[in-house]
């Protein structure tokens, strides 16, 4: 029993942090309804801006983090004027949404190889390695400061949709971008708020994930994660996606834990077939005729 | 730049050519979008292998299995997934791509993660192309004939075909199914070019590679998705020399493509020899097949 509820406390904690890259995703989908395939490049450089600052720069964590979430966020709206912008100026089809995407990803993660290069490299010690001890239970310091930080994040981003102008307005734009924009909402402005918040997500998520693993070029691949995550959820759903995210976490490690980390992947991807087939709006999401 | 280097070029060209036909046919001209194609060129191809390695199977008989293996995987998938729209079924593509990649990994049989080595070469570049002009021959006529012209109805509004009576999930299927062949023949001659199959080999990198060529060429082109396959292989070698800047300059060129020519190399248009030589030498005032894309 112990270990179930070892692996259980695991699972909540990487699952906070799927979260918060899932939420980025599923934000950025309920504006523009493509799927931003370049959220894991945003989260590779988050995760490396997170490192040099502590490893080259000697700045103290909190320091580190806060840069780390302000260039991404920069990145990401940097990136939406330069890859998406011009196709939403003409009113392109998704699919060259996507497409852009695609490019853009391929093009982060190489230029990070060629610039840094392709090594593993791990993040100086932040937090002290041994656990907090509650009855047999032990909880990893690093654990327990990604739930932290991730609910913390997420309960600010809530914060901002649910209690702003801004949030009302992202909210209005994300259920009719047209009929919003004639009711003078400024979308070109909200699109700008939305990436910036979902690529700020994306670097603490980035930086989480450093701390726990190490930094490659390659971890941007976990942003797939995310969107099993935000499928599971319903996408478009924040509430979803952070429900959603959870529980891939808490399937994932529980199956790393009973049968074998080999087949962990699988099981996330066989979920998400599985998803898709039976309730492809997913467990929040709303009903909605042109989505599924 | 000896011969055979760049034969070998001309070889992964066509191999990738195939592959990216079969997507064309889905993507080009239905209209759909897939993230897995690598998943079928991997069933396709360690199919293939193991036809002719463990039971012995001629080549060209193999190669026929390997494509029907993917294409019977493709209507379980497409079976269940078809009914998505737009994103959640790249989404479900790209969740069997990776899935099938992942249980490759787990069969000890094929080697697993490690790979399985010492496929015996059949692969020629004579094969190759003859295999190329076959494909390209089909895929022309399907386009052509009132199968073609449904999926291109769907690709323009899915909603009015449906209205008109054309079997929306039925024409999708066929789409899916026929481009699933392609690539697990393609898979199949990979596996006996390279001689060594990893499913490493197969990521979600190697279907986004496909979608690329594609759009480069021109969705709803079968001339551009034949120029971009070997332009796309090519450039990577051309660009040898700048070693690790090849593929930042690759991605950079894709989203370049797409803020200013969206509709890719042929955008749409085929290269047509014989109605050239009509409108050249023939009657005036005739219309000519250039306009009805």
């Amino acid at each position: 029993m112990t270990t179930f509820f070892q692996q259980l406390i695991n699972g909540i904690s990487i699952g906070s942090v799927y979260a918060l890259m899932a939420v980025g995703y599923s934000l950025v989908y309920s504006i523009m309804n493509f799927s931003n395939f370049a959220h894991g490049g945003v989260i590779m450089l988050g995760a490396y801006m997170g490192f040099f600052a502590l490893a080259v720069g000697n700045l103290p964590f909190p320091v580190a983090m806060i840069l780390a979430t302000l260039g991404s966020a920069l990145l990401a709206i940097v990136l939406e004027r330069i890859a998406y912008n011009p196709l939403r100026k003409r009113n392109a089809p998704y699919l060259y949404f996507i497409i852009s995407a695609m490019g853009a990803s391929i093009f982060l993660e190489n230029l990070v190889i060629a610039i840094i290069g392709p090594n593993f490299k791990t993040y100086p010690k932040v937090f002290e390695k041994e656990p907090f001890l509650i009855g047999t239970l032990a909880l990893g310091r690093l654990d327990v400061m990604m739930f932290i930080i991730s609910a913390v994040s997420l309960t600010a981003l809530l914060f901002i949709i649910e209690k702003t102008k801004t949030g009302m307005a992202i909210k209005a734009t994300a259920y009719n971008l047209r009929a919003s924009a004639l009711m003078g909402v400024n979308t070109d402005h909200i699109i700008f708020i939305v990436f910036g918040l979902g690529g700020g997500l994306a670097g603490i998520a980035g930086v989480l994930f450093g701390m726990k693993y190490t930094v490659y070029p390659q971890i941007g691949f976990i942003t797939t994660k995310a969107f099993i995550a935000a499928v599971f959820g319903g996408l478009g759903s924040l509430s979803g996606a952070v429900l959603g995210a959870i529980l891939l976490g808490v399937i994932e490690t529980i199956t790393a834990g009973y049968f074998s980390s080999q087949l962990r992947d699988l099981i996330a991807f066989a979920l998400l077939i599985f998803i898709l087939v039976v309730r492809p709006m997913g467990i929040m999401g709303k009903q909605n005729e042109d989505k599924a | 730049m000896d011969w055979y280097y760049v034969e070998g070029i001309l070889i992964l060209s066509g191999i990738n050519l195939l592959a990216v036909l079969g997507l064309s046919l889905l993507t080009g001209f239905t209209g759909l979008f897939s993230f897995g194609h690598a998943g079928f060129m991997a069933i396709g191809a360690y199919t293939t292998a193991f036809c002719t390695m463990t039971l012995g199977l001629n080549f060209y008989l193999a190669l026929v299995i390997g494509g029907l293996m993917a294409g019977i995987m493709s209507l379980i998938i497409g079976k269940l997934t078809l009914n998505l729209k737009g994103d959640y079924f790249i989404i479900a593509t790209l969740g069997f791509g990776e899935a099938i990649r992942l249980i490759l990994d787990n069969m000890q049989y094929f080697g697993g993660a490690r790979g399985w080595p010492g496929i015996t070469n059949h692969t020629s570049l004579m094969n190759v192309i003859v295999i190329n002009i076959i494909g390209i021959v089909i895929l022309v006529n399907i386009i052509s004939s009132k199968h073609g012209r449904n999926m291109k109805a769907i690709r323009e509004e899915e909603m009015a075909s449906n209205i008109i009576g054309i079997d929306v999930f039925k024409y999708k299927l066929k789409s899916l199914w026929i481009s699933a062949m392609y690539a697990g023949v393609s898979g199949g001659l990979l596996a006996h070019y390279i001689g060594f199959l990893q499913p490493k080999m197969f990521q979600m990198i190697k279907s986004t590679e496909l979608t690329i060529i594609v759009i480069f060429g021109g969705l709803g082109s079968v001339t551009g998705s034949v120029i971009g396959a070997i332009a796309l292989t090519a450039l990577p070698e051309v660009l040898r020399n700048v070693k690790e800047w090849r593929l930042v300059i690759y991605g950079a060129t894709v989203v370049l493509i797409m803020i200013t020519r969206p509709q890719g190399l042929m955008g749409g248009k085929e290269f047509r020899p014989i109605q050239y030589l009509k409108k050249w030498f023939g009657k005036k005032n005739k219309p000519t097949a250039e306009q009805e894309v």
